[in-house]
């Protein structure tokens, strides 16, 4: 507890940095990982994730020690080899993309382990810093180190934000936008360009494996949240800068704990809840819609089908026949009457089943936006009279008020559907 | 140079290693399932961690069993994601691969004082020691070294699998509706060729680590398809492919004084950009274009 207190009150500058650090490199590379989700290219960050390790070896190769700038160089150079390389891979042989990105993955981390095995029998004592890019170590990050990476960060998500609309072109239909004349191949570059420095700025932090989950997590989450870009790439940052801040502060309390995997593990969290419990795109909430929408159409088809007999001049509905008016399904069908009594649409007087009032006008009223809809289609969409049936079916259950009241007026509150049978209504006498 | 025993072990079982991950590999890049070869490498890590801390020992059969489960585990997440989460599938492999190979850090990190594991060794493995680490019966005598047994053992049952079911993998590598269809188990199939490639990736990870099994399981077999159209000669093309790169990674390996699978790694890279050269369709030197040629008939 005294940890928690002070990692988050900050008493020690070199947190607040590290803090601060980790935040801005969170949501840089939320926001890009966001727009490469979109893209459907969220694997390309994976991809050059791993490749910018060989670029590491040789930063520190060239400089004998853990310079920042030589680092950030190198890993910048074999990341955009790496893209280069897919891209030109992609064009230029018939292989799909995933055993594009899969080969170039696995070759730049082998080239990268044999500089890494390299450097290890040279002995350099500095080679303990070289191996916290695999696994990543944010509370490791120096002051110097943090001001390239915040400002690489800094620039990433300004950069984004000043050309949200030509970035959001390019993800969504870079056709379009080579059409009205926008130089979609030097926004792809600076796109491409952005992703890299994200993932360069990352690894330090998150490690060459894991970086991917940073790309591709939060904008994964997040787009079960909302519709809008601003927002998703809001909750894609707010996602990754607070998974970053915990991982660091778990490394911190655990001094020997790389920081990547508690970070990946954090955000893999906020992704399964997101994924489980989002209201609407959750796979709960879509469960929970489905069976209401289930329940819905049983109940309608029973009312249906008591109004069809009505309409017949029969005048006494017992159980037994709508079970078997709907064969093989007798204990849905009951369970569908039962509900149905219990919202008070139905009555079962000694195995007979009638209406209320309420459940009569309910009967009516998807009756009638069926033959509405069936009308609609013949008149306006010169559909056969064969032919609306199929859709009307589907329909009858999702019209809402509103469509029907703009249904009627279309069709001029009409007394007969395609099929010359009564379109009825609740003032009428059946 | 004269003949070196050592040499000669180790070389035989990188090219065993190598061949049975290509055999896989063709039918994973056959089906587009070469980055999720990629993630159930990464993720089988738990699931070694975890039976070598039950077992004590990298020799037990709870690894296998737990890295089997852990690599089945990972597919079937990647395909729930998918279908029931309507996560798109790129997005669904980088999460559960990540999501899988931070718990196994985690779990190494955990236990580091219990189990003598470290990430390195799960990373890149150590071919080297190969025949130092050998396998020594109850009696006292010597038989070779374990890990070379491991690997032909693999060999074995990756070989029988493919032989057994050729037929059926062919056919739902290329057509898994008409597979459907036509009553084979598709999903089944799919998940005993994941299981072989987790089996696979936990018997060669000590020998060349978690990561560098994906280069094996997905570099030969696209070398391979650049030069051919031919199932057999994609698998014959492969097989030749892991001997050349095994032997030319040992050597250059030696040179250079490096990890000797990374070598193979960087040697199979080499062949294959190369290949890629010389079979290339035109040259495009801009950056980041992206004109899709047509897809492949078979």
């Amino acid at each position: 507890m005294s940890d928690f207190v002070y990692f988050f009150t900050f008493q020690d500058a070199s947190i607040a940095f590290v803090v601060i650090g980790i935040t801005l490199l969170g949501i840089g590379s939320a926001y890009v990982g966001t727009y490469s989700f979109l893209d459907k290219k969220a694997l390309l960050g994976d991809a050059i994730s791993h490749a910018v390790l060989p670029g590491i070896c040789l930063g520190f190769m060239l400089a004998g020690e853990k310079n920042p700038i030589y680092i950030v160089t190198g890993a910048f150079l074999s990341g955009a080899l790496a893209t280069f390389l897919t891209s030109w891979l992609k064009s230029n042989t018939r292989l799909s993309d995933d055993a594009i990105i899969a080969s170039i993955l696995s070759i730049f981390f082998g080239f990268g382990v044999v500089l890494l095995t390299v450097i290890q029998k040279s002995g350099n004592p500095e080679m303990a810093g070289l191996n916290q890019f695999i696994f990543g170590n944010a509370i490791a990050i120096l002051e110097e180190d943090l001001y390239i990476y915040g400002g690489l960060a800094v620039l990433i998500i300004i950069t984004l934000s000043a050309f949200r609309k030509e970035f959001s072109m390019l993800v969504f239909n870079a056709d379009f936008g080579k059409s009205i004349g926008y130089p979609m191949g030097a926004i792809r570059l600076i796109f491409n360009v952005l992703m890299i420095l994200a993932v360069v700025i990352g690894i330090q932090a998150i490690g060459v494996v894991l970086m991917a989950a940073l790309l591709i997590a939060p904008g994964a989450a997040a787009r079960f949240w909302t519709d809008k870009l601003g927002k998703l790439l809001l909750i894609a940052g707010a996602f990754s800068a607070v998974s970053g801040i915990m991982g660091t502060f778990v490394s911190f309390v655990i001094p020997q704990m790389p920081t990547g995997p508690w970070v990946v593990v954090f955000l893999s969290l906020f992704a399964f809840i997101s994924f489980l419990f989002a209201p609407k795109k959750g796979v709960l909430s879509r469960f929970i819609a489905r069976r209401y929408y289930l329940k819905k159409t049983n109940q309608d088809h029973i009312l249906k089908a008591i109004f069809h007999g009505t309409e017949k001049g029969q005048s006494s509905f017992p159980i037994e026949e709508i079970y078997q008016s709907f064969p093989y399904k007798k204990r849905e069908t009951k369970q569908t009457i039962d509900d149905l009594i219990k919202s008070n649409l139905l009555i079962n007087n000694q195995g007979f089943i009638d209406f209320t009032t309420e459940g009569k006008s309910e009967a009516k009223r998807i009756v009638r936006l069926h033959r509405l809809w069936e009308l609609y289609l013949n008149e306006y969409m010169n559909i056969a009279p064969d032919h609306v049936h199929d859709s009307a079916e589907k329909l009858e259950h999702i019209l809402t008020p509103e469509l029907e009241a703009l249904l009627e007026n279309r069709l001029n509150y009409p007394k007969l559907d395609p099929h010359q049978e009564t379109i009825p209504r609740d003032n009428d006498e059946l | 140079m004269s003949f070196d025993q050592n040499a000669f072990l180790i070389i035989l079982t990188a090219s065993i290693i190598s061949i049975s991950c290509g055999l896989l590999g063709v039918f994973m890049m056959l089906r587009k399932m070469s980055m999720t070869g990629d993630a159930i490498s990464h993720a089988v890590l738990p699931g070694i961690v975890i039976g070598f801390f039950v077992s004590g020992s990298q020799r037990g059969l709870e690894v296998i069993i737990g890295a089997g489960l852990l690599g089945i585990l990972a597919t079937l997440i990647i395909n729930w994601l998918k279908n029931k989460a309507k996560v798109q599938l790129d997005a669904s492999i980088g999460i559960t691969f990540t999501l899988l190979f931070a718990v196994g850090i985690i779990l190494i990190n955990m236990l580091a004082y219990k189990v003598d594991l470290d990430q390195e060794c799960v990373l890149y493995g150590e071919i080297a020691y190969l025949p130092i680490d050998l396998w020594i019966t109850k009696a006292g005598f010597s038989m070779g070294p374990r890990i070379t047994y491991l690997a032909v053992l693999n060999l074995v049952l990756v070989s029988t699998f493919i032989f057994l079911l050729y037929k059926e993998l062919t056919l739902t590598s290329f057509d898994e509706n008409f597979g459907l269809v036509i009553g084979l188990p598709a999903g089944a199939i799919n998940l005993a060729l994941m299981s072989m490639v987790s089996y696979t990736t936990v018997s060669s990870f000590e020998a060349v680590g978690a990561i560098l099994v994906v280069a094996l399981l997905v570099v030969p077999p696209a070398t391979a398809f650049l030069w051919t159209k031919k199932l057999t000669s994609l698998i014959k093309l492969t097989c030749t492919l892991g001997i050349f790169i095994a032997i030319a990674g040992y050597y250059m390996a030696y040179l250079v004084d490096s990890s000797i699978a990374g070598m193979m790694v960087a040697v199979a890279g080499v062949v294959f950009l190369g290949s890629a050269l010389v079979k290339s369709i035109k040259p495009n030197l801009l950056f980041g274009t992206s004109t899709s040629i047509e897809p492949l008939e078979n």
